[in-house]
C-alpha cells in the first residue's frame, strides 16, 4: 500500500507531501518520477503537489499534463482510485481534464500566501469524511493562479453532483462560487488551492489539512 | 562592440570608461610586462571592481572578527558556515542588487535573489529561508510605488517558484533612497554534513565544466556598473540588468546538490557564477588553488552569435555554475546533469602553472597570470573626514504629545511601522513546511526538521541612527539584530552584511563606512557574533545624492529547544505586562521626530553595548526557565508602539500604568524588551530580571497611562488602521 507523490520538474512541494505522509499518517510515500510510464502495482493513491512545473511560464500545468506519467494516472483515476492535486497539482488536473474547469490568475493579480479559513460543503467524499458537515477549517493558500473557473452549465453540475468538497470564508483569488476545492463527478479525483500538508502538524499551526489525508487513509483501510 | 587593439585601448584611455585608473592601468602593464589586449582590460577592470576586489574597504573589513569556535567558514566562500551541533551546520550569505533593481526593478529583485541561492547551493547547503532588507523613497510618488511594486514581484516570483519560503525583512521609506532604492537579500541554509565544498580548481589535468542557462549579452559590466555612481543617464542602462528564470535555477540546483550530495568523490570545485560572470568564477577557483587554466570559449553554450571574448567572459547571464571534476569523469556529469534537463559542457582544464588563458578560434585571446587578475588588485585606504553634521548642535526636539492617542494612532500608520503585511503576503512563506513563526513577529523562526532545534533569523538597520552616528548606529544594526534573535528564543550565532554605502571617493563618506564598521565590529565581538559573510555596495549615490549610511545586518541564532520559541503577541487574558530596560528622553533619530519635524536631526541618545548585552542575557534566561508568554523588542516608535504590536495578533487588551511622561512612550531608548508573564509566575520572574511590572492584558483596550496622559483606544480600530496603512498609501 503505497502512496504516489508525483515529480515534474519544477515541484517544490514534494517532499512536503512525502513527509507528512510518513511521518504524520505512518503510511508509505513513494515518488514517481513523471517520466515513468506506470504507476507502481503497489500504488493505492496518486498525489500530485504543489510546485510550478516547468516553471509554469505557459498556463499554469498546461505543459506538466503531457508528461508520459499522466496517460497512467488517467487510467488509475477511471479506475476509480483517489488522485488529489494540490495547488499545481490541481491546474495540472483540470489541464488534464480529470476535473472540469480551470484556474486563472487570481482576480488581484497578485500571489498571495495566508492562513485561509475553508467551509467544508460536503463531508461525504474520500477526501472529506474526517470533517463535520459545514465545518470552518484552516489550510494556507500559496498562490498565483487560484482564481477557479467554470462555466454556468459546469457549476450547475458541479452543484447537483456535489462536487464542490471546500469554499473559501472571504474569498482571496476571486474564483467563481468561492471554491477552493471540488470532486469529479465520481468522487475519486480531487483538487483544491489550499495546502493539506501545510495544516498537518500543530506546531505549523494547525491540523485541519491532516484530516482530508486521514479521510483517504481511512476508506482506503476500509476497504 | 568593437574590440580596440592595446595601442588604442592606452591611447584612448578606454580602460576609465571600464572604472580602472590610470595608475591601475600601468600597474596592469607593469604585471604583465606588455599592453593588455582588449579581453584582457576588460578581465582587470571586472576582476578589479570595488564589487569583485573591495579595493576601498578591505582594510575595513579586517576590522571584523570572522573566527569563534563554532564557525567552519568565514568570508572568502560562497557563504559562511557555523555549526549547530548534532553533525549540523547552517550556512548564510547576503548580496546587495542595488542598481539592477533600480533600473529594472523586477528582474533586478528576481535576480538577486536568484544570486545569493547559488551561493549558498554551492556550499552544499539546501536554501531553506529567504529574506529581504529594502529601502525606497517615500510613498508620495507614482515611480516609488512601481519600484516597490514590481521588486516585491520580483522577490516572490523567483522564491515563489524555485520553492524556497521568503520568511523576513525590513523596509524603510527615506528620501535619499529616491533614485537609488536599496535591495539587499539573505539566504539562509542547511548543511547535513559538515563537509563543506570549496570554491577551488586544483590538480592540473582536472575538468572545468560549466553548466545551467546559456551565455548572453545581458548583464555585461554589472560589476563595474555596480561600482560606479548613478546618474539620469544610466538609469536608462538596462542592458546590464539580467533576466532571472527560477524554473532553470530550480533544476541547477537540484543537480548541484544531487552533485555534491552523491558523487563528491568526483568534485573538486564548485562556484556560482556571479558578478563578473565566468570570468571571475573561473579566475577564483583557480587562483584559490594556485593553479592556472584554459578556457575554450567556443564550448561555452551561448545564447547569442558572434558574441567576443569580452562578452562571454563578462556576462552576468543567470543560473549558471563553474565546476571543478576530476579528469576521467566527464560522462558522469553530463548524465547527471541531464537527469535534470540541464546542460553540462566540458569548457576547459586545469593547468599545471598559474596561467589563465582564453583560446578562441584557435587563437589565444587572453594570457595572464591568474594571481594578478585575483590577488593584485589595488586596495586604497582612502581620507576620510568627519562630516559637519555630526557636530551639528540639536535644536531640542521634543514631541508634541498634547493629543497622545492621536500621535500612537499616527505612528502606526506610518510606512516604517505599519504591518508590512501587503508586502509579504505575495511571497510564499510556507513552502518546505518548515516555518514555525511566520512573517510578522521580531525574527522568523524554522524548525530544523527531525530534531528539537530551529533557527531564527533577521535582517536589521536604521540607516536614520547611522545618519546622526555612523559608529554608534553600527553598533546598535548589530545588538538590534541580536535583540529579535534573542526575543524569539535565539541564541545569536553570527552575521552576514550588506554595506550599502556612498562614493569611498568622497572623505565624508569614507568617514561612514569607517566609523560604521568600527561599530559594528565591537558590537559583533560583545555578542560574539562573528562576521561569516558579506558583500559591499559603494557608490550608491544619484545625481550626487549619496544614501546614508545603510549596513544591513541578517543575523541567524540557534533555538535550542522548540520550547523556547517565543513570538511578541500576548496569549492570555490576565497575563503581567513587564518592561525590561531603562527608558530616557532619546527622541533624535526617531520615528516622532521625523513624523513630527518632516527630517531627523541632531546628537544619537546615548548607548551602550554591556547594558544591551545584560538585559539580552535576562531574556534568554527568562526563555529558558520557561517564565515569558510573549516577548518583543522595542524598535521604531517605541513603548507605546511594542506595546499596541503586541495586542494586534490574538488582539488581546492591555492596561499599562506608566511613571514617565507621555513623550517617552515614543523614545526609542536601545536594550528594551516588552514581556508577558502568567501571573503565577511573577515572583520567579521578578526574582529572575528584576523588571518593572506595568500592567496586565485583557479586555478589548490598549490603554496606557503616564504621569501626564491617558490612552485607550479599541484594540480592533488600531490593529485596522496598523493593517491596512501600507496598502492604502501604495495605492
Amino acid at each position: 500500500m503505497k502512496y504516489a507523490v508525483i515529480r515534474f520538474p519544477g515541484s517544490n512541494c514534494d517532499w512536503d507531501m512525502y513527509y507528512v505522509l510518513r511521518d504524520q499518517l505512518k503510511v508509505e510515500p513513494i515518488f514517481v518520477d513523471y517520466r515513468e510510464t506506470n504507476l507502481p502495482i503497489d500504488v493505492v493513491a496518486v498525489i500530485v503537489p504543489g510546485g510550478f512545473s516547468y516553471g509554469d511560464y505557459l498556463r499554469s500545468g498546461a505543459i506538466a499534463r503531457f508528461a508520459p506519467i499522466m496517460e497512467d494516472i488517467k487510467k488509475f483515476a477511471e479506475a476509480g482510485n483517489p488522485v488529489l492535486g494540490v495547488c499545481n497539482g490541481f491546474q495540472i488536473l483540470t489541464e488534464a481534464h480529470l476535473l472540469p474547469g480551470g484556474l486563472r490568475k487570481n482576480q488581484h493579480l497578485e500571489f498571495i500566501c495566508q492562513q485561509q479559513d475553508l467551509f467544508v460543503q460536503n463531508n461525504q467524499t474520500t477526501f472529506s469524511n474526517q470533517f463535520k458537515p459545514g465545518e470552518k477549517v484552516m489550510m494556507p493558500v500559496a498562490h498565483g493562479d487560484g482564481n477557479y473557473y467554470c462555466d454556468d452549465v459546469t457549476l450547475q453540475q458541479l452543484r447537483t453532483h456535489n462536487q464542490i468538497v471546500l469554499t473559501y470564508s472571504k474569498n482571496p483569488n476571486g474564483s467563481v462560487a468561492d471554491i477552493a476545492g471540488i470532486v469529479n463527478e465520481q468522487g475519486n479525483v480531487m483538487g483544491m488551492m489550499p495546502h493539506p500538508e501545510r495544516a498537518s502538524e500543530l506546531v505549523l499551526g494547525g491540523t485541519d489539512g491532516l484530516r482530508l489525508f486521514q479521510s483517504v487513509v481511512t476508506r482506503q483501510l476500509q476497504k | 562592440m568593437i574590440e580596440l587593439q592595446p595601442r588604442e585601448i592606452e591611447e584612448q584611455k578606454l580602460y576609465q570608461q571600464w572604472g580602472l585608473s590610470e595608475a591601475e592601468f600601468d600597474k596592469v602593464q607593469e604585471l604583465l610586462g606588455r599592453l593588455p589586449n582588449f579581453t584582457e582590460t576588460g578581465l582587470f577592470a571586472a576582476m578589479w571592481s570595488e564589487h569583485c576586489a573591495y579595493k576601498n574597504s578591505k582594510p575595513l573589513l579586517k576590522q571584523f572578527p570572522t573566527t569563534g569556535k563554532n564557525i567552519l567558514q568565514g568570508p572568502g566562500e560562497g557563504a559562511g558556515i557555523i555549526d549547530i551541533g548534532d553533525g549540523q551546520a547552517v550556512v548564510f550569505k547576503a548580496e546587495s542588487h542595488n542598481h539592477p533593481t533600480a533600473v529594472e526593478p523586477y528582474q533586478g529583485a528576481a535576480t538577486g535573489v536568484g544570486g545569493i541561492i547559488r551561493d549558498i547551493f554551492s556550499m552544499g547547503a539546501r536554501p531553506i529561508a529567504m529574506l529581504d532588507s529594502l529601502h525606497f523613497g517615500p510613498l508620495d510618488n507614482d515611480h516609488t510605488k512601481y519600484l516597490i511594486d514590481q521588486t516585491v514581484a520580483g522577490i516572490g516570483d523567483y522564491g515563489n517558484c524555485i520553492g524556497i519560503p521568503t520568511v523576513g525583512g525590513e523596509m524603510t521609506f527615506e528620501d535619499v533612497y529616491q533614485g537609488n532604492p536599496l535591495m539587499n537579500g539573505m539566504c539562509v541554509g542547511l548543511l547535513d554534513s559538515v563537509q563543506q565544498q570549496k570554491g577551488a580548481a586544483a590538480g592540473a589535468g582536472n575538468l572545468i565544466f560549466y553548466v545551467g542557462a546559456k551565455t548572453g549579452r545581458d548583464g555585461i559590466q554589472g560589476a563595474i556598473f555596480a561600482s560606479a555612481e548613478f546618474n539620469d543617464e544610466q538609469e536608462s542602462q538596462r542592458s546590464a540588468v539580467q533576466v532571472g528564470d527560477p524554473f532553470a535555477e530550480k533544476m541547477v540546483m537540484e543537480a548541484c546538490l544531487d552533485l555534491i550530495e552523491n558523487h563528491a568523490d568526483i568534485l573538486v570545485g564548485i562556484q556560482d557564477m556571479g558578478a563578473a560572470g565566468l570570468v571571475s568564477s573561473s579566475a577564483e577557483m583557480g587562483a584559490k588553488a594556485g593553479f592556472g587554466m584554459d578556457l575554450n570559449l567556443d564550448l561555452v553554450p551561448q545564447r547569442e552569435a558572434d558574441m567576443i571574448p569580452y562578452e562571454l567572459m563578462l556576462s552576468e547571464s543567470q543560473e549558471r555554475m563553474l565546476l571543478c571534476i576530476k579528469k576521467g569523469h566527464a560522462d558522469e556529469v553530463i548524465e547527471l546533469f541531464n537527469q535534470y534537463e540541464t546542460e553540462a559542457v566540458e569548457i576547459g582544464t586545469v593547468r599545471d602553472d598559474q596561467q589563465y588563458i582564453l583560446h578562441q578560434h584557435d587563437e589565444v585571446v587572453a594570457n595572464v597570470d591568474v594571481k594578478a587578475l585575483v590577488d593584485e588588485a589595488p586596495v586604497y585606504r582612502k581620507p576620510s573626514s568627519r562630516p559637519a553634521r555630526l557636530d551639528k548642535e540639536s535644536t531640542g526636539f521634543e514631541p508634541d504629545t498634547s493629543k497622545v492617542a492621536e500621535v500612537l494612532m499616527d505612528l502606526l500608520q506610518q510606512p516604517a511601522i505599519a504591518s508590512k503585511e501587503s508586502v509579504y503576503h505575495r511571497y510564499d512563506s510556507q513552502v518546505q513546511t518548515n516555518t514555525v513563526v511566520l512573517p510578522g513577529s521580531d525574527a522568523a523562526v524554522i524548525r530544523v526538521r527531525n530534531t528539537d532545534k530551529a533557527l531564527a533569523m533577521t535582517t536589521d538597520a536604521n540607516p536614520r541612527y547611522l545618519f546622526l552616528d555612523p559608529h554608534k548606529g553600527g553598533q546598535i544594526a548589530v545588538a538590534e539584530a541580536a535583540r529579535n534573535i534573542v526575543a524569539s528564543g535565539g541564541m545569536p550565532l553570527g552575521i552576514t552584511d550588506c554595506l550599502n554605502f556612498g562614493s569611498p571617493e568622497d572623505p565624508e563618506i569614507y568617514y561612514e563606512l569607517e566609523q560604521a564598521t568600527k561599530g559594528m565590529s565591537e558590537a559583533c565581538r560583545q555578542f560574539e557574533t562573528p562576521v561569516i559573510s558579506g558583500n559591499v555596495s559603494l557608490y550608491n549615490e544619484f545625481n550626487g545624492q549619496a544614501i546614508y549610511p545603510t549596513p544591513m545586518v541578517g543575523m541567524v541564532g540557534l533555538i535550542e529547544s522548540m520550547d523556547y520559541v517565543t513570538t511578541q503577541s500576548f496569549k492570555q487574558h490576565g497575563d503581567l505586562v513587564y518592561l525590561v530596560g531603562e527608558t530616557k528622553a532619546d527622541f533624535n533619530g526617531t520615528e516622532i521626530q521625523k513624523m513630527q519635524m518632516g527630517q531627523i536631526e541632531g546628537q544619537l541618545f546615548d548607548f551602550d553595548l554591556a547594558t544591551e548585552a545584560a538585559n539580552q542575557q535576562l531574556i534568554q534566561e527568562a526563555i529558558r526557565a520557561g517564565l515569558v508568554n510573549s516577548v518583543h523588542d522595542l524598535a521604531e516608535g517605541g513603548l507605546a508602539v511594542a506595546i499596541a504590536e503586541s495586542t494586534f495578533d490574538n488582539e488581546i487588551g492591555v492596561d499599562i500604568k506608566l511613571d514617565m511622561p507621555a513623550s517617552w512612550l515614543f523614545s526609542e531608548t536601545q536594550s528594551r524588551f516588552i514581556v508577558s508573564v502568567s501571573s503565577e509566575l511573577q515572583a520567579d520572574f521578578e526574582q529572575l530580571t528584576g523588571a518593572k511590572l506595568i500592567g496586565t492584558t485583557g479586555g478589548q483596550h490598549l490603554a496606557i497611562q503616564t504621569n501626564n496622559s491617558k490612552i485607550n483606544l479599541d484594540v480592533t480600530t488600531a490593529k485596522k488602521a496598523w493593517k491596512e496603512a501600507l496598502a492604502w498609501q501604495m495605492k
